[in-house]
């Protein structure tokens, strides 16, 4: 082999440490668009069942839009709160970075908390997902955002606890950059919908 | 205490099923206990449960992609036997035994023969071929393997234990809802497709990933390989379809867990949906099987005649057609919903407009073996079977794709001819050929070429036989998946078809022949250069067997065929001038733990034994978290210990010329 291919070899250690991170962020925007996928397949089933009430309730009937508006504001101002953690990770300061999770983490935990009363009081007025398509397709695609959420909680508690024992080294400032990645697109998800869910539903 | 699990789930119910459950539980307690009686299990975990190395986990998914063919070929015989003796009898097997059979057969083909076959020729390969010396995600790697393997078990768990599913591999809705198909069957089915379909997109993810980011400097797309080229398409493919899969089948389990209605028939279901959604991954799967395929044979027809592959540039934008329009024709699987006739007519032609990027292909490697020094080597002749063959199935293809053709072949033995025309010369054909042309590169020894043709001649014989009477009985009007029947004109046919099916019986146990024959005269067979076909593409420029780093010195790419440039131009097979330490990463049991657990958490799922399912989840998030804690473990070869293992190879110094040139 030449000189050439030696020059080129990777031999510097934080470079070469440094294009794995960048690989797994680039394969976390790959996982993303799967997942995207997975999300758009359900607001399809969504809509082509949301009709198909089998003479049980309707949206109309069971979406209430002060309830709905909060979850999208608490949703929202997380990751806002999540953006203000993204500075000070950015800069370098561990317990701003802690305080802006600790935050996030509490609104996204409301979110849910939200949600979880909202399908209980649904269950409990009869229109449980068994009730008939319209109800299964929405509790699967709302649930399946709300479990993802609750995926990212317990991320934001292990990685808060990295944080903490570690301090903010490259892998873990990676690994808060991927969560960001993902706790912003369940935002987005979520303003899918408020938009094809609730509204149509209440309007 | 154990949900549904009692004594009523071993397979009392059929003398048959019995046997089949004692083999694979005999065959199982064989296996174990020949490790036991070596004292191989430390090695087998050290060395390759618990490896990353890319080509290790390779040869591991294609060793569970031969075990699982054998199975899967038991299965295709038992029907083919079936079918050739009932007529006006009930034949030997029992009806639901039968319906067992056809859908595990399919089943294990596609999930469990093709995706492991396919994936572990790209691991064995692809890295080399772009010069990397891992894939981007070598855990994830481990973890994509134990799961798929999770899903074979479970597959076979279901022999001893209940029954499978009768509902064919599609499971189709309402047939395949709780009402109708109460048993456990179909939750196997639906849990070996989750648990290995996650195995299947983290593939696609990492090997995206890695020729997205990894190849080596100078590689520019337009050069890689053309079977890096159809990995990376399929992985394309994979990422986008699988997450359909994964809803279709996630959705069929709420229906049957909890009640729901989506595919039901009352309360607002709609069984459609289920169907549409199912073939939005099932067609571009067909080229998830394919694609790779075509890649191998694209390797091969350019090694074994000697030639640049003819027309590189029309073979990749086929490929990329390909993979697009692979997403648009979903539907001609099911014409006969009832859509209007612009809906059938739009996929209709979609379908037979992929039909001219594979014309395209089929061409190219029809020039690259014209004037070519042509080596009719057994990879090479399972590439002109294909060839041949494939064009067959390809008009019966464009043939079907005409909707009111389709209302009358739909469902009949027509179509079953007609994929497995596809599939066999498509997708099994190719990834035969590439484990004859790779197997020097694994192991260092080649396959023994005597058997090898026997072999090819036993499969191509025997597909003919068995798949063209099936295009003749489709015209005659014989359904699919028949157990019985009252038509005397069907039987001469069928057993015709039997023929084919023993012939091809053969085919396998000369593969089997072949590899303790090979491994016997391995010192015979041994490959010193590393590069026994006087290969064009990188893989050729490592050692074979290749050191876990693969390249001691990460080559610059100057073309398409980097290693025919090489040995061109003198530089190949030269000791680099210096070497350097090498980081690799350490190898981790948490990719097996977390398969273990997947199996442990779905397998009570299937039995609705609640606590082993809350136990088997806590252990699949332990196996996550204690890789996760340390996932930057690696360890250092050092220039020493690199420099002692390329001294093994018999490069020539630098500057002189190359010694494999």
């Amino acid at each position: 082999m030449t000189d050439a291919a030696i020059a080129a070899a990777p031999d510097d250690r934080s470079e070469e440490a440094e294009n794995v991170l960048e690989d797994r962020t680039y394969g976390f925007w790959i996982y993303l668009m799967s997942d995207a996928i997975i999300f758009s397949l359900l607001f399809a089933t969504y809509v082509v069942m949301s009709h198909n009430t089998a003479g049980g309730p309707t949206g109309h009937t069971l979406f209430r839009l002060p309830h709905t508006f909060a979850e999208t504001v608490l949703l929202l101002a997380s990751s806002t709160t999540f953006g203000f953690a993204s500075v000070a990770i950015a800069s370098g300061q561990r317990w701003r970075t802690l305080v802006w999770l600790g935050v996030t983490f509490l609104l996204g935990l409301t979110f849910v908390g939200m949600e979880i009363l909202e399908f209980y009081g649904l269950v409990k007025a009869d229109a449980g997902p068994y009730r008939s398509g319209f109800l299964s397709a929405f509790f699967t695609l709302v649930g399946t955002h709300g479990t993802h959420v609750s995926v990212g909680l317990v991320w934001i508690v292990l990685l808060a606890g990295e944080v903490a024992l570690r301090g903010l080294n490259p892998y873990v400032t990676s690994r808060l950059y991927r969560l960001g990645l993902f706790w912003h697109f369940l935002d987005i998800v979520w303003i899918g919908i408020f938009s094809v869910v609730y509204l149509p539903g209440i309007l | 205490m154990f949900g549904r699990l009692t004594i009523d789930a071993l397979p009392f119910y059929s003398p048959i099923a019995l046997g089949g459950a004692l083999i694979t539980v005999f065959g199982v307690l064989f296996v174990v206990g020949l490790i036991t009686w070596l004292g191989q299990w430390r090695y087998l975990w050290a060395e390759w449960l618990t490896s990353l190395d890319h080509k290790k986990v390779g040869i591991m998914y294609t060793t569970l992609a031969l075990v699982m063919l054998i199975r899967g070929f038991i299965d295709a015989i038992m029907m083919r036997t079936q079918q050739a003796i009932a007529l006006n009898s009930q034949g030997y097997l029992p009806p639901n035994h039968f319906d067992q059979i056809f859908t595990s057969h399919a089943t294990i083909m596609i999930f469990f023969v093709a995706m492991p076959f396919l994936v572990g020729l790209f691991n064995v390969v692809v890295p080399q071929q772009i010069g990397a010396r891992d894939v981007a995600f070598p855990f994830m790697n481990s973890v994509s393997l134990w799961l798929t393997a999770s899903g074979a078990a479970l597959v076979m768990v279901s022999l001893p234990i209940g029954k499978f599913s009768t509902a064919g591999w599609t499971a189709y809705p309402p047939y395949a809802e709780a009402q109708y198909s109460p048993g456990v069957g179909v939750d196997y089915w639906i849990w070996a497709i989750l648990v290995s379909g996650i195995g299947s997109t983290l593939t696609g993810i990492n090997f995206l990933v890695t020729i997205a980011k990894r190849r080596a400097p100078g590689m520019r797309l337009m050069m890689m390989p053309l079977f890096t080229w159809t990995a990376l398409c399929t992985s394309i493919l994979i990422v986008f379809a699988f997450p359909a899969l994964t809803v279709a089948s996630a959705l069929l389990g709420l229906d049957r867990y909890l009640g729901m209605h989506f595919f039901t028939n009352g309360d607002g279901g709609n069984m459609m949906n289920y169907i549409n959604l199912f073939w939005i991954w099932g067609h571009p799967e067909v080229y998830i099987l394919i694609l790779p395929a075509f890649g191998v044979y694209s390797e091969v027809v350019a090694t074994f005649s000697g030639k640049p592959l003819f027309g590189y540039h029309s073979m990749v934008y086929a490929t990329a057609a390909i993979t697009l329009l692979s997403f648009s024709v979903w539907l001609h699987h099911f014409f006969t919903m009832g859509a209007s006739p612009a809906v059938n007519a739009f996929f209709g032609i979609t379908t037979m407009i992929i039909a001219v990027p594979t014309g395209v292909k089929i061409f190219d490697w029809l020039f690259t073996m014209y004037r070519g020094r042509v080596r009719l080597s057994v990879p090479m002749l399972f590439t002109l079977g294909f060839i041949v063959t494939f064009v067959i199935g390809g008009i019966t293809g464009v043939l079907l794709a005409v909707a009111p053709v389709d209302y009358l072949m739909h469902n009949t033995t027509f179509l079953v001819a007609h994929f497995h025309n596809m599939l066999i010369p498509g997708a099994l054909f190719g990834y035969f050929a590439g484990y004859q042309y790779w197997f020097p590169k694994a192991f260092g020894f080649r396959l023994e070429e005597k058997w090898g043709r026997r072999a090819f001649w036993a499969w191509i014989i025997g597909f003919y036989l068995a798949f063209m009477p099936l295009y003749l009985l489709g015209f005659m009007g014989m359904p699919r998946r028949l157990e019985r029947y009252y038509e005397a004109a069907w039987q001469p046919y069928l057993l015709v078809a039997e023929l084919g099916a023993i012939s091809i019986l053969c085919g396998i146990a000369f593969l089997a022949i072949q590899l303790a024959v090979s491994i016997r005269n391995r010192s015979v067979l041994a490959v010193s250069t590393g590069d026994p076909w006087n290969g064009r593409t990188l893989e050729w420029a490592t050692a074979s067997p290749p050191a876990p780093y693969n390249f001691a010195v990460v080559p610059q790419v100057h073309g398409i065929d980097a290693w025919w440039v090489m040995k061109r131009d003198g530089s190949a097979g030269q000791m680099p001038a210096h070497f350097h330490d090498i980081i690799m990463p350490d190898d981790s049991g948490a990719g097996v733990l977390l398969g273990a657990m997947s199996f442990v958490f779905a397998f009570a799922m299937v039995w609705e034994i609640w606590w082993l399912a809350v136990l088997g989840g806590l252990g699949m998030w332990a196996a996550v978290l204690s890789q996760t804690f340390h996932d930057h473990a690696e360890h250092r070869i050092s220039a020493r210990e690199v420099e002692a293992i390329e001294g093994f190879r018999g490069l020539v110094p630098p500057g002189t010329s190359g010694a494999v040139s």
